[in-house]
């Protein structure tokens, strides 16, 4: 197996025992970059000499330290190449949220996930490819041209965390971080075969990542497996004081769930998702999913979320009205270029947020949309009163063909179906691979109560004990 | 041909409030794919919500405050490192008094 396709657990294995330097796997991973991104385009930022100067000064450190144990455990992330998703701000590099309004933005500061990560030892490989602004569900957004889907060039990698998902499914990186607005995690996570972990919001600090929709954004991460996933997460999550929205709650340790008894788990299946339209062959896989989280021994539970009908018109009020206030701040003044060069979307949305809150239509938008928001969020909290966990679909398609659906709007808002409901009700969600459908990746997610992320890995994490979609890989 | 929720005129308002410019041909695209969001918006027009309160948040949280004490932050250089029209340490900005053509 190539170095770079291990898991992040697998790799810290092999770095422990020096069978395997950092060096060595940083190269793979920036191999396998040069040879297959100008084909796929995960990547806006390589950091190569970067990454490179780094590897050598860990190997170093390995090299000279008697307790290596000791230092695996103080940084555990040493040596792993991760790739961060472009509106994450990485101090001294790039970062342009994939808009020519940033083209030229080197931030003079890390968010406080990049140095979390750094500070964990790990390698800042790249700077993915996103839909612009994360404005998206496909990566075709981006300024600098869509990612593909490393599965089938000719289809959408899914987005906005398009790259992201590109990058570690086909080994140029052994995880990724991403943020998660209306499923910008799970979405290329699905579509690329991939875990993909949209953490409660607050869990994990927004600090440093472009904002999107401020009550809406969740940062999360891509990983090949769950256990992968939960040693991100114990990195990044917990309080921050530069993000007033991270409570002081504290981080359980992940790990410890794995292997833990989910016999008896009540599984809630909320059943007006199951009345959308949805791919047959979709829907087939997702079938078997059931079945298979049943023979695990879950209690399957009918459940109903009578308002999650009406998810996806308040999403698209409440989001682009944030957007509309936060992306006021590009104008060219203290960084960037002018807001000439905002892309369609960009102007689309914030437009329709400026339309939404203006004076004569808040109440009937906005005002409108928080009561709904909050009836929403009372049918999720009704719900795990009765359930452990909600399961749903991801995508209502498979990965589709680049340029499909990218002329209508409105189509590609409705791929937030499954998704957007998480968001709206701040609840942390799991999607995870579980099947395909024509050689293309078809997976599903599963949500459960506000900073209860240890439930989703304990499932997850037993899930994929008994299957190995999560191993599958393309072939480049 | 069925009457399009935005006229051309909001249009063009909203972009001026958002500070965007826009071509005829943009005002005209955006006019349609708007409406047709906003057509589908509407259905939220029909559900009862009175006696419900708005939330603008999910964690519940009020009022995080810290002590007023100044810490460690940029430095002039690096807070105006990304700014192309400085001078004297600030940030050089349109007049705002002068009449523009």
């Amino acid at each position: 197996m190539k170095n770079s396709q291990l898991s992040i657990d697998q790799a810290l294995r092999k770095l422990k025992g020096k069978e395997l330097s950092v060096t060595e796997l940083t190269e793979n991973c920036l191999k396998i970059i040069k040879k297959n991104d100008h084909q796929i385009n995960a990547f806006i930022t390589v950091c190569d000499d970067h990454a490179l100067t780094r590897a050598r000064s860990l190997d170093r450190q390995i090299q000279k330290t008697k307790d290596v144990g000791q230092l695996f455990k103080k940084h555990p992330l040493l040596g792993i190449p991760i790739a961060l998703k472009d509106n994450f701000c990485t101090k001294g590099i790039k970062t342009t949220a994939a808009s020519k309004v940033l083209a030229d933005y080197v931030p003079a500061y890390d968010a406080t996930v990049t140095s979390r990560l750094l500070k964990a030892g790990a390698i800042i490989i790249g700077k993915t490819n996103l839909d612009a602004w994360a404005h998206g569900a496909s990566g075709e957004n981006s300024d600098f041209g869509p990612t593909k889907n490393p599965w089938n060039l000719k289809m959408v990698a899914g987005g906005s965390s398009s790259g992201s998902a590109a990058a570690v499914v086909s080994g140029m990186a052994l995880a990724a971080t991403g943020s998660d607005t209306g499923g910008s995690i799970r979405m290329p996570a699905n579509f690329c075969g991939l875990v993909g972990l949209k953490p409660t919001f607050g869990r994990v600090s927004r600090y440093g990542v472009i904002a999107m929709a401020s009550s809406f954004d969740s940062i999360g991460h891509l990983t090949k497996d769950a256990l992968d996933s939960a040693q991100m997460l114990q990195v990044m999550a917990g309080n921050d004081q530069n993000d007033s929205t991270t409570p002081s709650k504290k981080v359980p340790s992940y790990r410890s769930f794995f292997g833990q008894d989910v016999r008896g788990l009540k599984l809630g299946i909320p059943r007006e998702f199951f009345d959308q339209e949805i791919d047959p062959r979709v829907k087939s896989v997702i079938k078997k999913s059931l079945s298979d989280l049943e023979k695990l021994g879950l209690k399957l539970v009918d459940l109903s979320l009578p308002h999650s009908v009406y998810a996806v018109a308040t999403y698209y009020i409440l989001v682009p009205s944030e957007v509309s206030s936060n992306l006021e701040r590009f104008d060219g003044i203290r960084y960037g270029f002018d807001r000439r060069r905002f892309s369609d979307e960009a102007k689309r949305r914030i437009m329709l947020g400026t339309y939404a809150l203006s004076a004569g239509y808040y109440e009937a938008y906005y005002e409108k949309a928080m009561r709904v928001r909050n009836m929403i969020k009372k049918d999720v909290e009704k719900a795990f009163e009765k359930v452990d966990l909600i399961f749903a679909p991801v995508s209502p398609t498979l990965p589709f063909e680049i340029g499909k659906k990218v002329n209508d709007p409105l189509a590609m808002y409705l791929m937030d179906i499954y998704t957007c409901l998480a968001n709206l009700a701040g609840i942390p969600s799991l999607a995870f691979p579980t099947g395909f459908a024509e050689g293309l990746p078809v997976g599903v997610q599963l949500m459960g109560p506000q900073f209860e992320e240890e439930k989703l890995f304990q499932v997850v994490g037993a899930y994929q004990q008994q299957t190995d979609w999560h191993s599958k890989r393309p072939d480049l | 041909m069925t009457k399009l929720k935005l006229t051309k005129d909001e249009v063009t308002h909203v972009a001026k409030l958002a500070q965007l410019e826009l071509t005829a041909a943009e005002i005209q695209k955006f006019q349609k794919q708007l409406s047709q969001i906003l057509d589908y918006i509407d259905q939220l027009k029909g559900l009862k919500t009175e006696g419900v309160k708005p939330i603008s948040q999910t964690t519940g949280l009020e009022n995080v405050f810290r002590l007023d004490e100044v810490q460690p932050s940029l430095s002039f250089e690096q807070a105006l490192s990304g700014a192309k029209k400085q001078k004297n340490n600030y940030f050089k900005v349109q007049s705002v008094f002068k009449k523009s053509k």
